[in-house]
């Protein structure tokens, strides 16, 4: 009798130890990786070569000497430079562009609105990476090729799904208050400047937040567009660590590290808006 | 997107002429020309980087064009019967297969999740923050914290070896066994979008149902069946399309990882070589549409599927 009284709550706690058992050996698996990256970001050359596995402790877990190479001879800092110089640029003119066509689109009615709707929406089902061969011609043509523009100019012209994120956003603020201010003497740019864009900012800080880590690690685009060495982005610069410090992992490592601890920090501190901004941006 | 193509009624905002303007006629102008001041740039952007590169390479793919030379001749369909009949270049299409299989265990491991964390759970926060963090890690840095985790004596084989099982196999030595690594460290990669989307969506189903599921002595594995399910359905199936064509457009991992070596190499990463290594842009050309077809094909079966205006997190 006892045992049957007792079962389900047997069952409860089992299926209960289970989940947690998933869940840990899941953040294992994530985790672990990342960890072992880090460890070996520790190491001296010395010990790299002595063959003692990859799950040992550094010998000294304050030797940043690999930090200091992969700063230097890979060039990390130039690379953060360019990549600082394409963020602020892409995201200025990606909120920009987008909040001024979302206010077009909502706030006016004119010829040919519907087209340009479409068009946009059309654009959206176009994967940026298959149509790169031909994209090229164009951007070369400007004379952007290998220059940091090209990035800029890309991200910034192709990003449609900001343009829905502020649509939605638009779409919410009552049209009384423009009329308000028309009546007030204001001009449709002096709407869009005072009153618009100010009330967009939850949409402004979700497009930056979910523009600035994409392009921080986007890889295909800076390596199409900026071959040069001294054209290099985080994840160009990165990558060509592959050849000169080829079996020398500590130093990979230590590149690896120094790439992904801003984005560590960045989630950190924002957590609640990057899955807000992502889940945003994936659904439109 | 719900409602953007549909006719907004509002009253034009096209301003009456207010009692100050001297001459209405112009004001009515200048407010017709207003909206394409606002859309000037962004209709540039979208025709010089969109749809002229579309149109350019629909051109290029039935011509032989290197890229560079100004000579050009027009092959018909010889480029897209080239891209069907060679085998070598066929054979991209059998990796998306490892992809595409990855993205089906992605898919379940990410309702899993979402569904035991939308529980009450202990350090909720903690595991969320773990399982979605890796999405937002750099793919470079992605291939090499996992170049070193299958290198020989690397973390892999460290910890096999802590279970005491020596192995001495290069994982990333043969085609069958590179393609299951690299499309592990694919699911690894983007896992955790999928896993955000539903619990997202999971969490945006209000508690009493649950309260009255449970009052009507429904077990988990009911509610999962007639409450989750359901409620995920859009976000499931727009998760799916991203997995399709996600699976499609490999470039990153395998291109860092092996470079397309030992039989890893993807569409994307033959495209590009075809494109900017062998000066072949007519080829390459062709075989971007293809891809683009197929892709638009599948998002148009989604759409048919699922309407669109149901996919709405917000």
């Amino acid at each position: 009798m006892t045992l049957a009284l007792s079962t389900p709550v047997i069952r409860r706690r089992v299926a209960r130890t289970l989940t947690y058992v998933s869940l840990v050996l899941a953040s294992v698996v994530v985790l672990l990786p990342l960890l072992v990256v880090l460890l070996t970001s520790l190491k001296t050359e010395r010990q790299m070569a002595d063959d003692s596995g990859a799950l040992t402790l550094p010998g000294n877990l304050l030797n940043f000497e690999n930090y200091v190479t992969a700063f230097q001879d890979g060039e990390m800092l130039a690379a953060f430079g360019n990549t600082a110089f394409i963020l602020f640029f892409a995201i200025t003119g990606t909120v920009l562009i987008g909040s001024m066509a979302a206010y077009a689109i909502d706030r006016f009615t004119f010829r040919f609105r519907k087209l340009v709707v479409a068009l946009f929406l059309v654009a959206t089902l176009v994967p940026g990476v298959t149509t790169q061969v031909a994209t090229f011609q164009i951007v070369d043509s400007f004379g952007m090729f290998d220059t940091l523009w090209a990035p800029i100019a890309l991200y910034m012209g192709t990003d449609i799904v900001s343009i829905y994120i502020f649509l939605q956003f638009v779409r919410s603020i009552p049209i009384s208050l423009d009329e308000s201010a028309r009546l007030d003497g204001a001009n449709t740019f002096t709407i869009y400047r005072k009153i618009i864009f100010p009330l967009l900012k939850p949409a402004i800080a979700t497009v930056v937040i979910v523009k600035g880590i994409t392009v921080y690690n986007d890889f295909y685009i800076p390596f199409l567009y900026m071959p040069s060495d001294d054209r290099g982005v985080i994840s160009t610069s990165l990558f060509r660590f592959k050849g000169p410090f080829g079996a020398h992992w500590e130093t990979i490592s230590a590149g690896a590290v120094l790439v992904i601890l801003p984005t560590l920090i960045v989630f950190l501190a924002l957590q609640r808006f990057i899955y807000n901004g992502f889940t945003r941006g994936a659904t439109k | 997107m719900p409602q953007t193509t549909e006719k907004v009624a509002r009253p034009a905002v096209v301003a009456p002429p207010s009692p100050r303007t001297r001459a209405p006629r112009r004001v009515r102008l200048r407010g017709m020309a207003t909206p394409w001041l606002f859309l000037a740039a962004p209709l540039a952007l979208l025709i010089v980087f969109t749809y002229a590169p579309v149109a350019n390479m629909l051109a290029y793919s039935f011509t032989d064009w290197d890229g560079v030379g100004p000579e050009l001749n027009y092959t018909g369909a010889d480029n897209y019967v080239e891209i069907f009949t060679r085998p070598e270049l066929f054979r991209v299409f059998f990796v998306s297969a490892y992809y595409l299989a990855a993205s089906a265990v992605q898919i379940a491991a990410a309702l899993y999740f979402a569904t035991i964390l939308s529980f009450n759970i202990r350090f909720r926060n903690f595991f969320k923050g773990v399982l979605f963090f890796p999405y937002l890690i750099n793919g470079v840095a992605i291939g090499f914290v996992f170049l070193y985790f299958f290198q020989d004596g690397g973390t892999l084989d460290s910890v096999l070896a802590l279970f005491g099982y020596e192995s001495d196999r290069a994982w990333l030595g043969t085609s069958t066994s590179a393609n299951i690594s690299l499309a592990g460290v694919s699911v690894w990669r983007y896992m955790g979008l999928n896993f955000v989307l539903f619990l997202g969506a999971i969490q945006s189903i209000p508690g009493e149902l649950y309260e009255a599921a449970e009052l009507d002595g429904a077990n988990r594995w009911h509610q999962f069946r007639y409450i989750i399910a359901p409620g995920i359905k859009p976000v499931l199936s727009l998760s799916v399309i991203l997995s399709i064509s996600g699976s499609l457009s490999v470039f990153e991992i395998p291109y860092i990882m092996t470079g397309g070596a030992t039989g890893t190499e993807t569409f994307v990463i033959q495209t590009v070589d075809l494109a900017f290594r062998f000066n072949k842009t007519g080829l390459a050309s062709a075989a971007a549409v293809v891809l683009l077809l197929i892709i638009l094909a599948v998002t148009w079966v989604q759409r048919r599927l699922v309407p669109d205006d149901k996919v709405d997190l917000t």
